[in-house]
């Protein structure tokens, strides 16, 4: 261990103990009484009277319910939509392949939240605003999702379609039976991204929910943490905490997982 | 033959195109042409270029426009900086590597909603831990929402800590990449540490700065979660950004056509950084 190989590992560790800080002070001050929110001593109980008080000042328990809702209606719909447009546009020869192409990969550019005034308006329209279709709407069609998919479906062997067309099968059983079980780990890959984002997602949800019946976490949370509330620190970061616990501990538990799907969808 | 396949071609990509068509393009082309309409109360709306007009009076516009500059300008550079200090440093055979990459990363996974309430404690003024630290030390507190000239550097503060980890991800699988006879190499020509960085890894690691560059100015410029939480914009929109001033503009202020106006800037920013993306820096980069 030399003066550099010290260095180095104590500026590491450093800097990782100042990363986690926010997190390890959220779980000081949710685990014990308010007034030592902002005093540090070993004495302090433990209690979970935070938490109760968080529970019963907002409906977490919806939020959460609609959070998962949301979370998986958006995945599901796109693997379904993505699946096929990437298909289409890996393995058939067709007029304006490149112009359709460049099209989607548009949107990788122009985001959704880009356009929230308009697709209000749209959304509006069709008077859906305040349900979980409203807040999915948007995201079904994700470039980011075609474009991970299509790289994925090309390097499959074009040996294995013809052989399955030989059996007898049409495009739709071609494409459930022989490609999607072989590109696998780029649903899953795509799926962690695709939950970690919506999980998280602000804005959006945030100007097409109204009431609790849609709302998702994140914006439940802004309104129960917004200082007009009046609600103090501990709770405040106790309904952090519950908010955050779902997808914290799935992080923990599939961390390798998370981190070599973010890797490779990076590379892509 | 080939009428049907481009038939059922069309047919597998309707849901796609049908979905991007109402939610990407067409919003796209009505904000650029509702940015020629001007509301009047009580009539149809008239056309008119006195939107684009009033964009260059509009001094909180500009105000917006300087603070996501100087926003980007320090954000990015700072956190692709750390990004890859943590990414060489998990690559490397430190203690506890695991342990690193877990709290280098966490930031990315949660909520920014979620992390702003725990950092708007940190920043407020009587008890918050800053503050708090600060007296310790025997220094007087600063007000860091509340005062104009801290209000923008205090939400970098809390953008660096949150997208460093993100970035790093990207460098480690590009520094996992990298062939080790090129280090047996270096180690053979006797070329020192610093060198081997600068001629060997770092030219490796040019293709995934570029990668992470685009999507860190993307993110300066579409992620104002942040700003709902810690300080609304202010004080005296002091830590404004774009992206948030079109959603006051139109959910707060009620002025959809100049929301539309103020999202075709926001356009045509994002086209600006498409061309340079692909066009400039597309052909200095030293691919493999």
């Amino acid at each position: 261990m030399n003066v550099r190989t010290f260095f180095s590992t104590a500026s590491a560790w450093l800097l990782a103990l100042l990363w986690i800080s926010p997190l390890l002070y959220a779980f000081w001050a949710a685990f014990h009484p308010s007034e030592y929110a902002t005093q540090f001593s070993l004495s302090a109980p433990f209690t979970f009277e935070q938490f109760e008080r968080a529970w019963q000042q907002a409906p977490f328990m919806r939020y959460m319910l609609n959070t998962i809702i949301i979370t998986l209606l958006i995945l599901a719909c796109q693997l379904v939509v993505c699946t096929l447009a990437a298909y289409a546009l890996a393995r058939m020869r067709f007029r304006g392949r490149g112009v359709v192409f460049a099209l989607i990969l548009l949107q990788l550019m122009v985001v959704p939240e880009i356009l929230i005034v308009e697709n209000y308006q749209t959304l509006a329209s069709l008077s859906i605003i305040d349900t979980y279709w409203a807040v999915g709407l948007p995201y079904f069609a994700s470039a980011f999702g075609i474009f991970l998919l299509r790289q994925t479906f090309m390097t499959v062997p074009q040996d294995l379609e013809n052989a399955a067309k030989i059996e007898g099968c049409g495009l739709l059983r071609i494409i459930w039976s022989v490609y999607v079980p072989l590109a696998k780990p780029t649903y899953f890959a795509y799926a962690l991204v695709s939950i970690s984002y919506h999980w998280n997602n602000f804005l959006w949800p945030l100007v097409i929910t109204n009431t609790s019946s849609s709302r998702p976490l994140t914006v439940g949370l802004a309104i129960f943490g917004a200082p007009e509330s009046g609600v103090d620190w501990s709770v405040i970061c106790a309904g952090t905490l519950i908010s955050i616990a779902p997808l914290l501990i799935v992080f923990l538990i599939f961390q390798r997982h998370f981190v070599q799907s973010f890797m490779q969808a990076g590379i892509k | 033959m080939t009428h049907n396949r481009n038939f059922s071609a069309w047919f597998l990509m309707l849901p796609a195109l049908v979905l991007l068509f109402g939610f990407t393009y067409l919003p796209t082309i009505k904000t650029l042409w509702y940015s020629f309409f001007v509301n009047v109360p009580g009539v149809q709306p008239q056309a008119s270029l006195d939107n684009y007009r009033y964009l260059f009076d509009d001094e909180v516009l500009w105000q917006v426009l300087k603070n996501n500059i100087i926003y980007t300008a320090i954000t990015v550079p700072t956190s692709i900086i750390l990004a890859l200090l943590m990414a060489l440093w998990v690559n490397a055979k430190l203690r506890g590597r695991g342990i690193l990459r877990l709290a280098y990363f966490t930031p990315t996974i949660l909520p920014m909603i979620a992390v702003a309430n725990i950092w708007l404690f940190f920043y407020s003024p009587e008890i918050g831990l800053l503050n708090q630290l600060l007296a310790f030390f025997g220094y007087d507190g600063y007000n860091w929402l509340g005062d104009p000239n801290l209000a923008l550097y205090s939400l970098m503060a809390m953008t660096v800590w949150k997208e460093a980890g993100f970035f790093m991800i990207f460098y480690l699988a590009a520094l996992q990449n990298i062939n080790t006879t090129l280090y047996q190499a270096c180690a053979i020509e006797g070329a020192g540490r610093c060198y081997q960085f600068r001629r060997v890894v770092f030219p490796l690691l040019m293709p995934t700065t570029l990668f992470v560059l685009v999507n860190a100015v993307l993110n300066a410029f579409k992620l104002v979660d942040h700003l709902f939480i810690l300080t609304k914009g202010g004080p005296n929109n002091a830590s404004n950004l774009l992206l948030y001033y079109i959603y006051e503009t139109a959910f707060s202020f009620l002025d959809n056509s100049y929301a539309a106006v103020l999202t075709v800037v926001m356009l045509l920013i994002l086209l600006v950084l498409a061309v340079v993306q692909f066009g400039v820096l597309e052909k200095r980069v030293h691919y493999r």
